[in-house]
């Protein structure tokens, strides 16, 4: 009975109750002596408000006591915190602060919790702010927006004590912070607004401060480490009590009135300085505080460009100037110029691509920064050779026995990738890779090659970088060389099993496929009736293997070993083709004259000359001249010199190769109009309809991975389509170009 | 136009004319035409060949002088233009007759004294364009030919242009001659060297942009006109 009959509460007699309870609340956090709150106290606070929100009416108090609820926080906070906190400043006032809303916030969690039945119900019903937010808003109301400002002037006085070096309370400043943020109950309006901006301001002016300072007193060196002790510090303020979303924004405020201001000290040539005396460190100083704010790197990363171009250009310059110095001398001279060159410029790659990886961290600005600057010095060309030539040559060296360069198999994979990495900046591919197939073709065909093995990585290499049509004619070459020696067998066989069609003379065969290899001249050179017979007999051989295939005799390239019987010795010379011939030619007449033997040989004048130099002015003199001077004129005579001798009993007589630089050249300027003119017809085709500037623009685009068009060519390739009915202009907008089907 | 033509068109034209008036009209009308072909074709026999029937170069001479035009003057290449001749040197009859039928003429007089209206005609911003494209392709002589050599270029530009863009005429027919790369032109850059004299602020060449689709003889002729000194 006494259960379910519950006797009206009135409010007076209620919030009495509850009052008392408060009061002893307030006491407990005014640190009064006062018992702590039993269970059974609880229990009957909360059954009081229960029961005052459950009553019927007019005896529902639920927004009395909602009221009354925000009353007491209200009066709490205006008679005993304020106050307290009015009176004090500086640290004082905020560990007061601090205290104050440790003790609010647990008042809060009490109250709520007598409170609680309203939370769940009458709050709900009506959509009214939860208990916790009524708290939370009265202490923001009430006591932050009258004391925040001298809050933040206390919080920015101790950051900047702690920025001189003081030991400042780095707890109490979290604390402080936080009620910053959780004032805004969810929104970081209140921090940002109260406290964030003022604090950006003073650092703004505490570090342009700080600059001027430095740039008086400081070199670069120590302006720098300094710099980068406060961005550490700086850091180390946002990691333990500034808020994380300040982060970003301090650091720009930093890295801008610090190194706004610093402009001088990174002038060009200050930095430049940095690099020229390998001030490692120091750039990644530079770089770690740069990198703050992207825009700043920019200037950086121009320096570091123009250094490296300066650098580079330096080594060309030194490069023409050894050049020029050595005039007319000995080709090997110039040679070993241009080797010295390539390997200063991929030293050169090596130390600051160093640089690009530790002290710029990778970042891409550097990277495009070197990419620039090494395709500005390296595009250049050295002493009327083009750099794509002396890399052609350089890896000639290497590649090739008797090459200038011995080294191991180690070191010759590794300089072929860096000539690999170097390539990238040379926009000539195209005629790099016509030089590269010149000089392979020699050493295949001249069996010049170290090793066979490197032959193919560095291929394989080109083709990974470039594509498989850059190497897919030079891979042809190798191969065919592969199948010449398999054809050979079979010859070797067909002989044996045919000996009435045996030459006499050992005999060996290339064949080699023509698209793949380089073009050459074939001459209609004179030869003897034994070396015409083994061309017959190879011929006959090779119908019987196939059908519908042209040989072309080279005999430029081919060699000869043949037999000079001197008085003293008979010794075996190893010479070319031609040698032989004109060697040859002294079976049957004891003199000859130059235009006897041209006519005989009916070889051209260039090549006659450069033969019977070699046989009468070099090292090893086989033939006689009259008169016996250095050079080679139309009105010399000759004759065999019996008298020759040496100790060895097999010499090898060096023709220097013809000059192939010219024909290169020109072939390469070939390819390249077709080229122009089938990547033009290729565009075309698929748009059907273009604008000039863009079809020039897509042009370049396409063919910028083996050359780089010259516009004007371009120009012109497409005037030539024009004519030939592959495109026309339109009509109505001279601009605008259509493909004729 | 001569008088006897206009009297015949306003006959064509009138609406309210009654169909017995019109039928005599028509024959009436019919039978001048006749008389006009017929003193057309006269005319084309007096200076065609006599053995080929066509207006050979000797014909074109011999009406040359009845015009008092020289020969290689801009009008007998308009008159070609009006009767949209094919081959240089020669006209056929039916383009004879085309040409005078559009003239309205019939006579040697009536010819002579129409010229200065076909100048105008063909000045006319309509027409120019045309006759200046027929103008080229009429000097192609062979067959197949689609160029004209450098020196033929420069006495047609001057012919054609020389009144209308006389100081672009003359720099660029002095371009022309001192250069090298070039020895032919093509109908591409005849055409556009008329849209240059059209579009391009000369002397100054302030608007010119090699960067647009010109033809590279005239980028070159931009450059070579910069490079030389002002008169």
């Amino acid at each position: 009975m006494m259960m379910n009959q519950r006797n009206t509460i009135y409010f007076e007699q209620g919030w009495d109750f509850m009052q008392k309870g408060i009061t002893k609340l307030k006491n407990i956090l005014e640190g009064l002596p006062e018992p702590q709150f039993s269970s059974e106290d609880y229990m009957m606070l909360y059954e009081t408000i229960f029961n005052m929100s459950t009553q019927k009416r007019p005896f529902d108090y639920s927004q009395q006591l909602y009221d009354k609820y925000r009353e007491s926080i209200e009066e709490y906070i205006t008679t005993t915190v304020l106050p307290c906190l009015m009176e004090k400043r500086d640290e004082f006032l905020l560990r007061e602060l601090v205290k104050r809303w440790l003790n609010h916030k647990i008042m809060i969690r009490w109250l709520s919790k007598f409170f609680c039945y309203l939370d769940r119900y009458f709050i709900v019903r009506r959509s009214l702010p939860s208990l916790k937010e009524v708290g939370l808003a009265c202490f923001r109301d009430l006591v932050y927006q009258e004391i925040n400002g001298k809050v933040r002037d206390a919080v920015i006085s101790l950051i900047d004590q702690e920025r001189e070096g003081e030991q400042i309370d780095r707890a109490l400043l979290k604390n402080v912070l936080d009620i910053f943020v959780e004032v805004g109950m969810g929104l970081m309006d209140y921090y940002e607004s109260d406290f964030e901006a003022a604090m950006l301001k003073d650092t703004e002016a505490y570090y342009f401060q700080k600059a001027s300072n430095w740039i008086s007193d400081d070199s670069c060196p120590d302006f720098m480490s300094k710099a980068e002790e406060c961005l550490e510090r700086e850091r180390d303020r946002v990691s333990h009590y500034l808020h994380s979303s300040s982060g970003t924004k301090l650091l720009g405020v930093f890295s801008y009135s610090l190194l706004n201001r610093s402009g001088d000290v990174f002038s060009v040539s200050g930095c430049c300085a940095l690099l020229r005396d390998d001030k490692v460190e120091c750039l990644s100083r530079i770089y770690r505080l740069f990198s703050l704010t992207p825009l700043w790197l920019e200037p950086v990363a121009n320096m570091f460009k123009q250094h490296v171009t300066a650098e580079g250009a330096a080594l060309v310059k030194q490069a023409e100037d050894a050049a020029s110095n050595k005039k007319e001398e000995k080709r090997d001279d110039v040679e070993l110029h241009e080797q010295i060159f390539v390997r200063k410029v991929i030293e050169l790659y090596d130390k600051f691509m160093a640089y690009v990886n530790d002290c710029f961290l990778n970042h891409i600005l550097f990277h495009k920064a070197l990419k620039e600057a090494f395709e500005v010095f390296l595009n250049k060309g050295v002493a009327g050779s083009s750099t794509a030539e002396l890399l052609a040559t350089f890896c000639d060296n290497i590649l090739k026995k008797g090459g200038s360069e011995k080294l191991t198999d180690e070191a010759i994979e590794e300089t072929l990738e860096k000539v690999v990495k170097l390539l990238v900046f040379i926009s000539d591919k195209d005629l790099f890779a016509e030089f590269y197939r010149k000089k392979l073709a020699r050493r295949l065909l001249f069996d010049k090659s170290v090793n066979d093995w490197h032959e193919r990585s560095m291929l394989t290499k080109l083709k990974q970088q470039y594509g498989f049509q850059f190497t897919s004619k030079m891979e042809g070459m190798v191969t065919d060389l592969t199948l010449s020696r398999e054809n050979q067998t079979s010859f070797e066989e067909y002989l044996s099993n045919n000996s009435n069609a045996n030459p006499g003379i050992d005999f060996t065969v290339t064949v080699l496929t023509t698209g793949f290899w380089p073009s050459y001249k074939s001459s209609d050179l004179n030869i003897k009736a034994e070396m015409v017979k083994c061309v017959e007999v190879f011929r006959e051989f090779y119908q019987t293997k196939t059908e519908h295939r042209k040989l072309t005799w080279i005999y430029s390239l081919g060699t000869c070993n043949i037999n000079g019987n001197f008085e003293s010795k008979t010794i075996e010379l190893i010479v070319t083709t031609y040698q032989a011939a004109a060697l040859l030619l002294f079976n049957t007449s004891d003199r000859l004259s130059y235009q006897e033997i041209m006519a005989q040989l009916n070889l051209s004048d260039d090549d006659v000359v450069r033969l019977l130099h070699s046989l009468s002015c070099a090292k090893y003199k086989i033939l006689n001249k009259e008169p016996n001077t250095k050079t080679i004129s139309p009105t010399d005579v000759f004759e065999f010199n019996s008298k020759f001798t040496d100790k060895k009993r097999r010499i090898k007589i060096f023709l220097p190769p013809v000059n192939e630089k010219k024909k290169v050249i020109e072939d390469v300027v070939k390819d390249r109009r077709y080229a122009i003119d089938a990547a033009i017809v290729r565009i075309m085709k698929s748009r059907k309809l273009l604008g000039y500037q863009q079809l020039v623009m897509k042009c370049v685009e396409q063919l910028g991975c083996m050359f780089k068009p010259d516009v004007k060519a371009v120009k012109k390739r497409i005037e030539d389509l024009i004519t030939r009915d592959y495109l026309e202009r339109d009509e109505d907008k001279p601009n605008l170009l259509k493909y004729l089907a | 136009m001569t008088r006897a033509s206009k009297r015949k068109s306003d006959n064509h034209t009138s609406p309210s004319v009654k169909s017995a008036r019109v039928d005599s009209v028509r024959s009436a009308s019919s039978r001048a035409a006749t008389k006009v072909q017929e003193r057309v074709d006269e005319l084309y026999t007096k200076y065609a060949n006599k053995s080929s029937s066509i207006i050979d170069p000797d014909g074109i001479e011999a009406l040359c002088s009845d015009l008092q035009v020289d020969h290689t003057d801009v009008r007998i290449l308009m008159l070609a233009w009006k009767m949209k001749a094919q081959k240089q040197g020669y006209f056929t009859q039916d383009e004879w007759r085309r040409g005078l039928k559009a003239l309205k003429v019939d006579t040697i007089n009536k010819l002579k004294k129409t010229l200065p209206e076909l100048e105008r005609e063909v000045l006319k911003v309509e027409n120019f364009e045309d006759f200046y494209q027929f103008a080229f392709g009429y000097c192609l002589t062979e067959e197949k030919q689609k160029c004209l050599d450098i020196e033929s270029t420069c006495i047609l530009i001057d012919l054609v242009l020389g009144l209308k863009y006389q100081p672009q005429v003359d720099s660029f027919i002095k371009f022309l001659q001192s250069q090298r790369d070039y020895k032919v032109v093509n109908m591409d850059q005849w055409t556009n060297f008329l849209r240059f004299c059209q579009e391009i602020s000369f002397p100054d060449l302030e608007n010119y942009d090699t960067c647009e689709a010109w033809p590279l003889i005239l980028d070159n002729f931009v450059e070579w006109m910069k490079q030389k000194p002002n008169v």
